[in-house]
């Protein structure tokens, strides 16, 4: 399986390189040697034991390494906007960065760089070098190696001192191709200290193909900044998502993290949070509806290495059919971490006897001042309420829509673009109401 | 209204009801009592269809229909309420959001357009001031952090909300303060009307003192041993359940 990538890799290391920037080539024989060693994550590793990637890892793929233009252009195809978010609106598709063109991007405060990765690490190279790969490094992870060596570009963003974004950022990833396809892209997002911003990332796929794609997203939240990330997972079933998000966060700094996939073939979302200042708060959430053969894992990580920060995670799950899910909840605190504060909960309601769902809560505390909680749930409905809610006229299958509408609210209440809110309630429900969730006026998605 | 006629139910294989008769007509008030494990519970959650119970044999008329034929929201929609002896937290669903559902439900099955946003805040108000319901009740989800008195009244709330044709309270006294209860009863005897008929489920003889009974049965072992006026409720309260299992046994 590895084997066609390491020599493809070993005969063409040199386009890879001649179509990408020296800040991202730099690592790029190292990240392809780490690759050599580990191959491809398989579930036979502990962190990968809920999700068996050799069958779609196993198919063969068309990589884009030599950059040929893929004849698309999103702002003409893609009006998939979340009505009255007025958001900086940037697209990746497949692999790269989308050249803008929109007019509303022109609002963005002076200093605040927004841009492909690879032009970035070119006209600002010290940025680029700077953080590019300081943490994605430091991963003993196949996928995330495996990034390092093919990645090429990426959407990059730049948020000075003391500047906040008034508008969310939109970063909509769209695969477009006639053949079977692979995409590894690496973003890059750096927030100075006191900066805000809000990312909204949106997955689509265009076509009837398998597409798979690793990308990896490194962020720095630097002293007091403020970030907060979302991913909205809307792809296709043959679809393998493999998403690694690495934050670092210093002193005073907030960082939420919101990951809904409402629809898609294989998702695995890696989320790693370095606390590494003191007073930080993180706030990690996450839902899955997930009906047939949809596969979600999602992997979180919170590392606090210091004293009096506060990290919450949140993750809920809605499986029907034969649908799979995982969930990792890793919490280490150091032994100077004292005063932390960590609570995990992950809820799961599985509506069929066939459906699966694994979790894991995984703590590992050498601090002895702190307050620890984790709670794992796997249900059904509530029964005494659904006959509550029969017996005042509503029917069945009303009942278990305002149920499970219900069990996924505080996950919603989590998102803090009032716009994004309406829209995913509204996809929610439609979701859960067994319409497909396509955002209406998407051309992609019809 | 309604006709139940040797009605045997079981819950986990363990019969419960064990051929019972009760006719109840438009505007009559009954009480049915009995001591612990005799089936009172279990008759309201029979005539409500919850699916934890098996109905073997017997069957219930309302209003011409067959009522083990329908699904629970059916007879609802039909027109029977049940105050819950142990009203059910529902979190993440609003109070407004499931009175405006269940409203608007029972309109579509009558064949009604769904209620307007105005008229649907109106009659909120005006059947919460029934009850003396508090305007934050409203906001909250369902029961959830309610205290027990707040629970019995938000029953009465939606019981209002939904003018039922038979309402059947299910111990609604139980873990009332006498504040409470007056206000609770109060609220059932303003809904009292020649069309409507109620059927109070209780221990104690004390609510029917706020909700006077045309009739008191007597429900002992799965089937209503005794029935009589409100007299009955003074005697039984006076004298416990004992004489009566001692006539039963005895037989």
């Amino acid at each position: 399986m590895e084997e066609q990538y390491i020599n493809l890799y070993k005969q063409f290391n040199g386009q890879i390189k001649a179509h990408s920037a020296p800040a991202l080539n730099a690592s790029r024989d190292a990240s392809f040697e780490l690759f050599e060693e580990l191959g491809f994550p398989t579930s036979k590793l502990e962190n990968y034991k809920y999700t068996d990637l050799t069958e779609p890892l196993s198919a063969d793929y068309g990589l884009n390494i030599n950059r040929v233009k893929i004849p698309v252009n999103p702002y003409e195809v893609f009006t998939c906007d979340v009505p009255g978010i007025h958001s900086y609106l940037y697209f990746v598709l497949n692999d790269g960065f989308y050249p803008v063109n929109d007019k509303r991007n022109d609002a963005l405060p002076a200093g605040v760089i927004i841009g492909s990765l690879s032009e970035v690490a070119k006209s600002n190279p010290e940025l680029v070098e700077k953080h590019f790969g300081k943490l994605s490094s430091k991963q003993k992870d196949g996928l995330v190696a495996f990034n390092g060596a093919f990645a090429q570009d990426g959407f990059f963003m730049y948020v000075p001192e003391n500047v906040q974004l008034d508008r969310p950022v939109q970063l909509i990833n769209i695969m477009r191709s006639d053949v079977d396809f692979m995409a590894n892209s690496h973003n890059l997002i750096i927030l100075e200290k006191g900066a805000k911003a809000q990312l909204l990332v949106c997955d689509h796929t265009m076509d009837d193909v398998k597409f798979l794609t690793n990308r990896v997203t490194e962020v720095f939240v630097d002293e007091s900044a403020s970030y907060e990330h979302y991913k909205l997972e809307n792809t296709h079933v043959k679809t393998t998502n493999l998403a690694t998000l690495l934050i670092e966060q210093k002193q005073s700094s907030s960082v939420l993290t919101n990951f809904i996939t409402l629809h898609n073939g294989i998702t695995r979302n890696n989320i790693e949070i370095d606390v590494n200042g003191e007073h930080c708060e993180s706030l990690l959430c996450g839902m899955v509806i997930g009906d047939k053969k949809q596969q979600v894992d999602n992997f979180t990580s919170v590392i606090h290495a210091k004293p009096n920060c506060h990290s919450t995670e949140l993750f809920k799950y809605v499986l029907d059919d034969v649908a799979k899910g995982g969930f990792t909840g890793k919490l280490y605190v150091a032994r100077d971490a004292q005063k932390t504060a960590a609570f995990q909960t992950n809820k799961n309601i599985l509506l069929n006897r066939t459906a699966k769902m694994r979790t894991k809560p995984q703590l590992e505390i050498y601090a002895d001042d702190v307050k620890c909680s984790h709670g794992a749930t796997i249900g059904q409905l509530d029964e005494s309420a659904m006959f509550y809610m029969r017996q005042r006229g509503i029917p069945e299958k009303e009942a278990r829509l305002l149920l499970m509408f219900a069990f996924t609210a505080d996950v919603i209440e989590n998102i803090r673009i009032d716009a994004l809110k309406d829209r995913i309630k509204m996809l929610v429900e439609k979701r859960l109401r067994g319409e497909l969730s396509k955002c209406e006026g998407c051309v992609i998605c019809k | 209204m309604l006709e139940i006629k040797n009605l045997h139910a079981n819950i986990n294989g363990k019969e419960i009801l064990k051929g019972l008769n009760l006719t109840v007509r438009p505007g009559e008030v009954h009480a049915i009592m009995g001591p612990n494990g005799a089936g009172k519970s279990t008759l309201s959650s029979v005539i409500t269809g919850n699916p934890a119970f098996e109905v073997t044999h017997g069957e219930i008329n309302f209003y011409g229909k067959e009522l083990l034929e329908l699904a629970p929201e059916e007879r609802a929609n039909e027109g029977i309420f049940l105050s819950f002896q142990y009203p059910v937290e529902i979190p993440g669903v609003s109070m407004v959001n499931f009175m405006r559902t269940a409203i608007n439900e029972q309109r579509k099955y009558r064949g009604q357009e769904p209620v307007s946003a105005t008229d649907f805040l109106r009659l909120m108000r005006e059947k919460k001031e029934l009850v003396e319901m508090d305007n934050k009740l409203a906001n909250r989800s369902v029961n959830e952090g309610f205290s027990g008195g707040e629970k019995k009244r938000n029953e009465i709330f939606q019981m209002a909300m939904l003018e039922p044709r038979l309402a059947i309270l299910d111990e609604t006294d139980s873990g009332l303060d006498i504040d409470a209860l007056r206000i609770v009863a109060n609220g059932v005897n303003k809904l009292k009307s020649p069309e409507n008929a109620s059927i109070v489920i209780t221990h104690y003889q004390r609510l029917l003192d706020y909700i006077v009974p045309d009739f008191v049965h007597v429900l002992y072992d799965g089937r209503i041993v005794k029935s009589g006026t409100k007299e009955l409720a003074l005697e039984l309260e006076e004298k416990g359940y004992d004489w009566i299992k001692q006539e039963v046994d005895g037989k």
